[in-house]
């Protein structure tokens, strides 16, 4: 599972009313190379919620993201190419991702999250 | 006896190891499979200028239909409850992130960042309770209404469905609009049996020029005979009913003819009936004096 999808995943149990970020428990961590397309990354960088992309990739241990991003950051190729590194190429093969509110943790298998709920839980 | 796979199992049981394989290996199955898909990302109308959309896959089983968006340069997310599809999606290497998830339940992505949704052949399993805990409406209502929320505005969603009869594909319009959607159903080849499809096109966002349903494939001159109707939203739904013109038969004044009587003879006479001679006599006019 890549950053971006983290970046997309929400906890969606009954009753919980802000499921993200999710966090990441990490047990394995593969990188698998994708080709680099700046302007994807410049019509992704407003959807993506900054904080929560640098908090996931300094768990999957890449801490190479700056703190704070804006607009004017785009136009270095050097920062997009960090960006894509994270977006992209870091995939969470194993470990799981818990609910920021429940504790609840949804199991990450050959990189697959179960996201399947409970029958008490929808 | 219906063949409908959503009347014999649940979509987790139905899909396991060896129909997951057998679905995924038969080249007629993929090659359908990759026809719909390129027709739903045609009914998305992303806008063309080469950037990279991030589109979401309901129902992505083996990943036969995500082939088909990373053909087109899209990156995009899958979601199926089979463990047993994605398991073949894995080894087939897609490129497309996968989530092991029910629609039933909702989509668990947050609200505004996906550009687009494609769903082929899979919204009509919402229709089936499965489980004592299951209501279909409800199912259909978190459905789409997660959908609705995680979809960035004005984005579309195409779902290529075979509803199983008119309630059905009520059920689904009407979930779809009481979730805020816009849009209807385009029917391709609206007079065929086999080639019939239908899509529901639905848009995120106020009715406008750019939500008006697109026209279906091969509905030709006769598409007068389409019954259209509006609903309170005046969204128009497109359906249509199925006459067909009646095959006119081969007959002349004369009659069918010495020929057409002697080739009907023998296919007879292989079907192994006991049939008359031919002779100077087969197929002959009588005599009006007769």
């Amino acid at each position: 599972m890549r950053l971006l999808t983290h970046n997309m995943l929400s906890s969606n149990i009954k009753g919980v009313t802000n499921g993200f970020p999710l966090g990441i428990e990490v047990e394995k961590v593969i990188e698998k190379q994708v080709d680099f397309n700046p302007d994807f990354l410049r019509n992704m960088f407003a959807k993506v919620e900054w904080k929560a992309l640098v908090d996931a990739a300094r768990t999957m241990g890449y801490a190479e993201l700056p703190e704070e991003a804006d607009l004017s950051m785009l136009e270095s190729d050097d920062f997009l190419k960090r960006f894509h590194h994270a977006l992209l190429e870091l995939h969470l093969e194993e470990g799981a991702l818990v609910c920021p509110e429940t504790g609840r943790k949804f199991p990450v298998n050959k990189g697959i999250p179960n996201m399947l709920l409970l029958e008490d839980e929808v | 006896m219906s063949s409908r796979p959503e009347s014999l199992a649940p979509p987790e049981i139905f899909y396991d190891d060896a129909e997951a394989r057998k679905y995924t290996s038969s080249s007629r199955i993929i090659q359908i499979q990759a026809k719909l898909s390129e027709r739903a990302l045609e009914l998305l109308a992303l806008p063309d200028d080469g950037i990279p959309r991030l589109l979401l896959d309901i129902g992505c089983g083996s990943g036969l239909s995500g082939e088909t968006l990373t053909e087109n340069g899209h990156l995009w997310v899958g979601v199926d409850i089979s463990q047993s599809m994605l398991d073949i999606a894995l080894d087939r290497q897609v490129e497309g992130d996968l989530l092991l998830g029910d629609m039933g339940q909702g989509l668990a992505i947050r609200p505004g960042v996906v550009d687009g949704a494609i769903s082929i052949s899979a919204v009509q399993w919402l229709c089936n309770a499965d489980k004592s805990s299951h209501e279909p409406r409800l199912r259909l209502k978190a459905f789409f209404g997660s959908l609705h929320r995680c979809l960035s505005r004005g984005a579309r969603a195409v779902f290529q469905v075979y509803p199983e009869n008119l309630a059905q594909r009520e059920l689904i319009l009407r979930s779809a609009m009481h979730a805020g959607f816009a849009g209807g159903v385009v029917v391709d080849y609206p007079h065929s049996t086999k080639n019939r499809k239908e899509y529901l096109v639905l848009t995120c966002g106020p009715p406008s020029l750019s939500t008006a349903t697109p026209k279906g494939k091969g509905e030709d001159g006769e598409s007068g005979s389409d019954e259209e109707f509006s609903d309170e939203e005046n969204q128009t739904i497109r359906t249509s009913d199925r006459h067909r013109p009646r095959k006119k038969q081969k007959t002349t004044k004369k009659g069918k003819g010495r020929e057409w009587l002697l080739k009907k003879k023998e296919q007879m006479r292989r079907k192994g009936n006991t049939v008359p001679p031919d002779t100077k006599y087969t197929g002959r006019k009588r005599k009006s004096k007769f």
